[in-house]
């Protein structure tokens, strides 16, 4: 950011020291950012690198004496069970039709908000209302609605049917609570990225004839593509730690369980410190490839670019 | 002509209606249901056919969920607090000086912001179990910086980006004094910048749910939202709903206010450094 004319100013003014204001700016950068660097190492690193190390430990809290050094046996368990890799299945099923709904019905929610005549404030006060509403009454909310004798979405299903308690209804329900939350999130990104784009570029293709279908594929979309990329590996990176609405609606039963659902119940139900690390460690590694893929595959924008580009 | 620019209006109305519609009908969905009486609950009606306070007085007849909402209130501010605070020093830096490594520091924030949080979960109950942490206000304030602080430090550093600092510099130029240029032009440019990190902050402390159900085991620091998941009903028999629709009301209400209130600054914030660049 800092623009060239200030280092020529500095060396204008004070011929004799430009490197010793450099030195003192570099310092009180580096000490403004300490505090919050050693925060985010202390926070984050150092549990991670425990997880590491407690994920190749025998360790389970019903006999901490027993507490052993296994090596990598935790992750041989974990790799070879049937349970680790249904878990996985499910949550890149959430993960991929979550996004993609999100995905078109953000880019449909983004185009009416752009063109809403009236009262705009209003529709995005109301848009905003999903993103900042607590992920687990929301689940509630959709809970209620869909277990019979309460909710009125449950009425309309025929009569005995249970969905929340069928794994693939279940999963669609929770898929369904998933997408309202978070598609708003998804449209106020894209709607972002609308705004990058020239009206008079798309007058211009009206002008040519094309139409809206066209103008949309052709003009609009490669033009917002850096904000879809963005948008998508938000929510792509979100969507894969899904934990709230699964353990609201179905607490992982009948074989609705995400990875996060899998690692909370070995921690807290099976109380395995070592398995459940294992697992914690698997879903980092997960989300790091995920965001691997998306930076070299797609070329997102490098995350912290951006000044550079300026 | 005309007609066919009032039927264009119409549909674009009818499409904000939708839109409207589709956001807000599961929240007045389990706002009805709070004010349900508890004979009326299971009706799946829309509108409650009586009203009643009930379910609101019963949660707040005992001491458990008066104390969530207490530890809620206080370990999100404590926490949004030591983010701003850290969040803006460190994104001063980034935006207004040059020192190598802030770019990575930028980059890792984003990353970090990003992270799974059950795999920071079983280390930290180890870690806070043998630290005395465990069920304690610290011990969520912690875990919560590990996604407060990185999004503090980015959103900031995208809103300071945008703060045209020669300003300082030319009212120095025009004899104020440092402090002066920074409380009378930088500090009003600034303000909007760190009071929008601060209720995006704000919103994902508030909203978490896995930190607040694996690090507590007690009154003692559980969360509204985790709160809520222990709820029982007044009896073994009874069902909580009416319970948990009321609670979950009340922690609605302090989001909805910012939202409406801060409606503008909430897009900038979610937008600013996502999609420019």
């Amino acid at each position: 950011m800092t623009p060239p004319t200030r280092t020529r100013d500095d060396a204008v003014r004070k011929p004799a020291g430009p490197s010793r204001g450099a030195r003192e700016e570099r310092r009180l950068g580096l000490l403004l950012c300490a505090p919050a660097v050693v925060v985010i190492l202390a926070v984050t690193a150092y549990p991670i690198g425990y997880a590491g190390y407690l994920s190749l430990q025998r360790y389970d809290l019903r006999f901490p004496d027993q507490a052993h050094w296994v090596g990598l046996a935790n992750y041989g368990a974990v790799l070879t069970s049937p349970i680790w890799w249904q878990a996985l299945g499910i949550t890149v099923l959430i993960t991929v039709v979550s996004v993609a709904v999100e995905l078109a019905l953000g880019l449909a929610l983004a185009l009416v908000m752009q063109r809403a005549l009236l009262g705009r404030g209003t529709v995005r006060t109301a848009v905003l209302v999903p993103y900042g509403i607590v992920t687990v009454v929301a689940a509630y909310s959709w809970q209620y609605a869909w277990t019979p004798g309460t909710g009125y979405l449950a009425a309309l299903l025929p009569a005995g049917s249970a969905p929340l308690t069928e794994q693939w209804p279940a999963i669609g329900l929770i898929i369904l609570a998933e997408v309202w939350k978070t598609t708003p999130f998804m449209a106020l990104l894209l709607l972002a990225g609308l705004a990058l784009v020239p009206d008079e570029t798309v007058r211009a293709a009206m002008v040519d004839g094309a139409t809206f279908g066209q103008r949309l594929r052709l003009v609009i979309l490669p033009l917002m593509k850096p904000a879809i990329l963005v948008a998508l590996l938000f929510r792509t990176l979100d969507a894969f730690r899904i934990f709230d609405d699964i353990y609201v609606l179905t607490g992982g039963s009948h074989g609705t369980g995400s990875v996060s659902i899998l690692g909370y119940d070995n921690l807290f139900t099976a109380l395995n410190l070592g398995i459940g690390s294992a697992i914690s460690v698997l879903i980092f590694v997960c989300v790091a490839l995920i965001a691997l893929v998306f930076v070299k595959l797609f070329g997102t924008a490098a995350p912290g670019t951006e000044p550079e580009h300026r | 002509m005309s007609t066919r620019r009032t039927r264009t209006l119409a549909g674009w109305t009818i499409a904000d209606l939708a839109v409207v519609l589709y956001a807000l009908f599961p929240v007045w969905w389990i706002v009805a249901l709070s004010f349900k009486d508890p004979a009326t609950l299971t009706d799946g009606d829309f509108v409650p056919r009586r009203w009643t306070w009930a379910n609101y007085r019963g949660i707040f007849e005992t001491s458990e969920f008066t104390r969530a909402l207490v530890n809620s209130i206080g370990i999100a501010v404590i926490s949004t607090t030591i983010a701003v605070v850290l969040g803006t020093m460190a994104a001063y830096a980034v935006a207004r000086l040059r020192f190598p490594g802030k770019r990575l520091l930028i980059g890792i924030s984003l990353l970090i912001a990003m992270f799974p949080p059950i795999s920071l979960v079983s280390p930290l109950f180890d870690i806070e179990r043998a630290l005395g942490l465990f069920d304690t206000w610290a011990g969520l304030v912690i875990p919560y910086m590990t996604f407060s602080l990185p999004l503090a430090i980015y959103t900031l550093s995208a809103f300071f980006r945008e703060i045209p600092w020669d300003l300082e510099k030319a009212a120095k130029v025009d004899g104020a004094t440092p402090w002066q240029a920074f409380r009378l032009v930088i500090a009003p440019l600034a303000a909007p910048g760190v009071l929008t990190t601060a209720i995006l902050v704000f919103i994902f402390c508030w909203n978490d749910f896995l930190f607040a159900i694996s690090l507590t085991s007690t009154t003692a620091a559980r969360t509204v939202p985790a709160a809520i998941a222990f709820f029982t009903g007044s009896s073994q028999f009874e069902q909580p709903t009416g319970s948990i629709a009321a609670a979950a009301v009340i922690i609605t209400i302090p989001i909805v206010i910012f939202v409406l209130l801060f409606q503008r600054r909430i897009v900038a914030g979610l937008t600013a450094g996502a999609v420019k660049g």
